[in-house]
């Protein structure tokens, strides 16, 4: 039988590769955005497997929020990125530093 | 009856603000008309009144007009006391007021800020009524408060004076000392007997009499006392007592009808008069009667003392006011309440009286205040030298004018006491007898009499006053002479005060010597054969002696007592003890503050002090906002990191 | 090895690898061709979790709609493959090291040893009557959480309006036509009518 925590597993690897990838794609704003979206991804996962082994529906009611939420995130991260490579020719995040303290 | 009553307050005020308020609009002589009528009718009402006090047997009005506010069971009110005592205060100052009011046509004539001038006057008048009329300790303050105000603003009119400004406010500084006694004796009062009412607190002090507090650690003072004492601080400032007096010489330098209204007449005796009128609390406290007589002789000598040597006209009736309201406060402190206001009537009449016609030889001299420079007057100003006699008669005592039965009553009455300090301030009182002869003479034969003035041009200018001034002269000189004689039946010895003013029967001084009352002519005859009189005539004779005779004499007497001038004429170096102990002490308290307090401790350390280390620290923060994206990102991780390896090893 | 756990550990693998790829990949396309896999893979991880309406939202939503967005994206951008993984490699190691720790806390924290079977029971199989999933969440939405549903749909909302209002740009030199003025235009605007005399 699959217990609880091998889904919980699944998500904290997805999690983990997540956080590596924001490491290793520091440059590409494209790529952290879907990292952000495996992120959430991984997440979504531990809230459905609570749901399912708890016996209640709040949890994917909540997942449903949360892919709500992020449609709206990356239609609008995305719209901005656009609008940068427009103004600035490039989405290398290096070359972001106008907000240097 | 209320409507009267508000009238007489309320007109006053009314003529301040259209004078005040619309001066442009009515202009000079507009502005006149509406302080003058103002005040006439205030004055016409106020004699109305006493006339119905006096013949038809009006009573006791005492009532609560608006209540501002109740505040814990004390209520703040606005309200009439009118009984006998505030009838005669009425008159007194309307009269005087009215008077002054019309003088100021001709003193004024020629200055800048006419209209101004009769608005504070006015505005004078309401705020002394306000006091007189109150019947509670607030609005005695607010009326307080308001003629100090006024004083300050009058002393300061000629405000691109220098030396006016600095008079001013010292004398606003110096009332702020004694109105901070006189606020903490109405504190008290609110405190302990809850309620700000007169009816109500002199109702209840005879429960309190024995009630001691702590001032101080745990030393039990008399409840009465302090309250006495705090209250007759605020009298000492008003009405410039020792060491309080410094402010009222100063004073002089507002235009001349003001010294004769507000600091000779009127305001100045508020504290004689606030005293009297507590006298149900002054009568349970005798140390502070023995500490207001003491305070009062001292006043009425010394103060007399330096006005011999002064040369300033105005600067001698000032020093001879001090003396007077030292007699007065005296009387204060022998329980002889009624000598006391006594002398304050016929003093306020004849004082004005001295002051207007001061004030229109300076007008015939053209500004110059210093007697040296005057004399033959009598000549060019008959009216005036002729009041100004009558004036100065008053004020010595000669027999048969109002000065004589006033201060003979006090005297007496303080030669009748048995009071601790009674025998020392009998002493100064009689002598100051001969003083105040010696310096109102000296005055008034070194201005009047003597060589005329040597040059040409002088005298060409030197004539009598119009009509407007010497009218209130003669007005001001006919009670100066008859008024001691027509009243001191009813107010000394008669029953006009009965129920008014409380005086315990084994402080009843006055009553003794009402015991050697038989009519005013056995009065006269009596104080012709005591010390007073002679003294009186000494005085007298010796400033005709040294000042019409032989003139060289005064010189002479001025190099033989030459420490002793000295002492004089440094007025006992008050004004530079004052100068080195307050002034230069809070200037130098005020620099230590602003110096270590403010710019150090405050905007150094704590304002800029602050500024600084947030602008230290935000320049080596601010390096960690690197404005790279994966730098936040980075930061948030490690923090997730952190969380969950304390969520682990928890 | 029973046939559900041979599923789940077919696409677990397959969902760790192409995660992996999203993140190692050169090209973008590539990455995000992947996530589109993640994406389905664990859609089939949510059906045996028996949450059958969120597996099909996920690939409905995510992978018809954002994903075509990024794509869509990549595509208009001329992004230079070669500067933009410039460090890659440089930054691995580090990457590692803290994907690694954060692994071994989080398995630490929902290992076995709190969320195993012997804690958290297999619950038992549906009720032959009970509600299919898609209606128990439909019933939920909208009665429980109808206000957040409302509010989610506003967001959805603010999120069309901020995305088109960011990226609509005017150009001055692209000829449009402008329906409005073309409707309000008046003869008068247009035509000008000159008297003249007549040739002779």
């Amino acid at each position: 039988m699959i217990a609880l925590s091998d889904y919980l597993m699944v998500g904290a690897i997805l999690f983990s590769l997540s956080v590596a990838g924001i490491f290793l794609n520091r440059k590409n704003l494209l790529i952290l955005l879907m990292c952000v979206e495996l992120m959430l991804l991984a997440v979504n996962m531990n809230f459905i497997a609570f749901s399912h082994f708890n016996g209640d529906l709040a949890g994917q009611i909540f997942v449903f929020f949360i892919l709500t939420v992020a449609a709206a995130e990356a239609a609008i991260g995305l719209a901005i990125l656009v609008v940068l490579f427009r103004n600035r020719r490039t989405i290398d995040v290096e070359e972001l530093d106008t907000l240097k303290g | 009856m209320e409507h009267i009553y508000l009238a007489i307050v309320l007109a006053p005020l009314l003529g301040a603000i259209v004078a005040g308020l619309f001066r442009n609009q009515i202009g000079r002589t507009g502005a006149h008309w509406a302080a003058i009528l103002g005040v006439a009718a205030s004055c016409l009402l106020s004699l109305y009144v006493l006339k119905l006090f006096i013949y038809d047997g009006e009573q006791l009005y005492n009532k609560a007009l608006y209540t501002w506010m109740v505040s814990d069971g004390i209520r703040f009110e606005v309200g009439f006391l009118i009984d006998k005592l505030t009838v005669m205060m009425m008159s007194v100052v309307t009269f005087v007021s009215l008077m002054v009011h019309i003088y100021t046509i001709g003193y004024m004539a020629h200055e800048e800020g006419y209209q101004r001038f009769f608005s504070y006057i006015a505005l004078f008048t309401f705020a002394m009524l306000m006091l007189v009329m109150s019947n509670n300790f607030l609005q005695l303050f607010f009326g307080w408060e308001a003629v100090g105000l006024v004083s300050y603003l009058l002393i300061g009119f000629y405000f691109k004076r220098e030396s006016a400004i600095f008079a001013n406010l010292k004398a606003f500084l110096v009332n702020r000392v004694g109105d901070f006694g006189f606020i903490l004796g109405i504190a008290a009062i609110a405190m302990f007997f809850n309620s700000l009412d007169y009816a109500e607190v002199f109702g209840k002090a005879p429960e309190l009499k024995d009630a001691t507090i702590q001032v101080w650690g745990s030393t039990p003072w008399s409840l009465m006392t302090v309250v006495c004492i705090l209250l007759f601080i605020g009298a000492m400032g008003k009405s410039a007592q020792v060491p309080l007096h410094v402010w009222l010489p100063d004073s002089m330098e507002g235009p001349t009808p003001i010294s004769a209204l507000i600091h000779a007449a009127t305001m100045v005796t508020a504290g004689i008069f606030m005293v009297a009128r507590m006298s149900p609390l002054y009568e349970l406290s005798e140390t502070a009667l023995s500490f207001v007589l003491i305070i009062g002789a001292t006043t009425a000598f010394f103060t007399g003392l330096i006005g011999i040597v002064q040369n300033d006209i105005k600067r001698v009736v000032a020093y001879s006011t001090l003396s007077q309201l030292g007699y007065m406060i005296a009387a204060l402190g022998v329980s002889a309440y009624a000598a006391g206001l006594f002398h304050l009537m016929t003093h306020a009449f004849f004082k004005a009286l001295l002051f207007l016609a001061a004030g229109s030889v300076i007008m015939g001299m053209h500004h110059d205040q210093d007697i040296r420079n005057m004399g033959g007057v009598r000549k060019y100003m008959p009216i005036t030298w002729i009041t100004a006699l009558l004036g100065s008669l008053a004020l010595i005592g000669f027999p048969g004018f109002s000065g004589f039965f006033s201060k003979d009553a006090i005297i007496g009455a303080i030669h009748h006491s048995d009071i601790f300090g009674a025998g020392y301030a009998s002493v100064l009182v009689t002598a100051g007898v001969f003083v105040t002869a010696l310096y109102s003479f000296r005055m008034f034969f070194l201005v009047f009499h003597g060589e005329g003035p040597r040059d040409d041009h002088a005298k060409h200018h030197l004539h009598e006053s119009p009509w407007v001034v010497t009218l209130p002269l003669i007005l001001l000189a006919i009670p100066s002479v008859v008024i001691g004689w027509m009243t001191i039946q009813p107010m000394l010895f008669g029953d006009w005060f009965t129920g008014v003013l409380t005086v315990l029967p084994e402080h009843d001084a006055l009553g003794e010597v009402g015991k050697h009352y038989h009519g005013q002519i056995g009065f006269i005859e009596h104080g012709m054969l005591e010390l007073p009189f002679w003294l009186a005539m000494g005085g007298l004779f010796v400033a005709w002696f040294i000042y019409m005779k032989k003139p060289a004499l005064a010189l002479e007497i001025r190099t033989r007592f030459d420490w002793f001038y000295h002492v004089l004429d440094m007025k006992y170096w008050f004004d530079e003890v004052y100068q080195i102990i307050f002034a230069k002490g809070s200037r130098a308290l005020g620099g230590f503050l602003s110096e270590v307090g403010d710019r150090f401790l405050i905007d150094g350390l704590i304002v800029n002090g602050s500024a600084k280390v947030v602008d230290s620290v935000a320049h080596r923060v601010r390096r960690l906002q690197t404005g790279y994206l994966y730098h936040y990102a980075i930061a948030m991780i490690l923090g997730l990191l952190l969380l969950l390896s304390i969520f682990v090893v928890a | 090895m029973s046939y559900e756990k041979f599923i789940f550990y077919v696409f677990a693998a397959l969902l760790v690898f192409s995660a992996s790829m999203v993140i190692v990949r050169r090209n973008p396309v590539h990455s995000a061709l992947f996530l589109v896999f993640a994406f389905f893979n664990s859609a089939v991880l949510w059906m045996l979790l028996e949450a059958e309406f969120l597996a099909i939202t996920l690939v409905l939503v995510y992978v018809g709609a954002v994903m075509v967005l990024f794509l869509f994206v990549i595509m208009m951008l001329d992004i230079e493959l070669a500067a933009i993984r410039a460090g890659f490699v440089r930054y691995m190691g580090v990457g590692a090291l803290i994907a690694l720790a954060m692994l071994v806390e989080l398995a630490m924290v929902v290992g076995p040893a709190r969320f195993g079977l012997d804690k958290f029971a297999k619950p038992s199989p549906m009720a032959a009557n009970a509600l299919p999933n898609t209606e128990a969440i439909g019933e939920q939405l909208y009665t429980v959480y109808v206000y957040p549903f409302e509010i989610a749909a506003v967001i959805l909302l603010v999120g069309i309006v901020a995305a088109i209002g960011l990226t609509l740009r005017r150009r001055p030199e692209k000829k449009t036509q402008n329906i409005s003025e073309q409707v309000r235009v008046k003869r008068a605007d247009r035509v000008r009518l000159v008297k003249m005399d007549a040739e002779h």
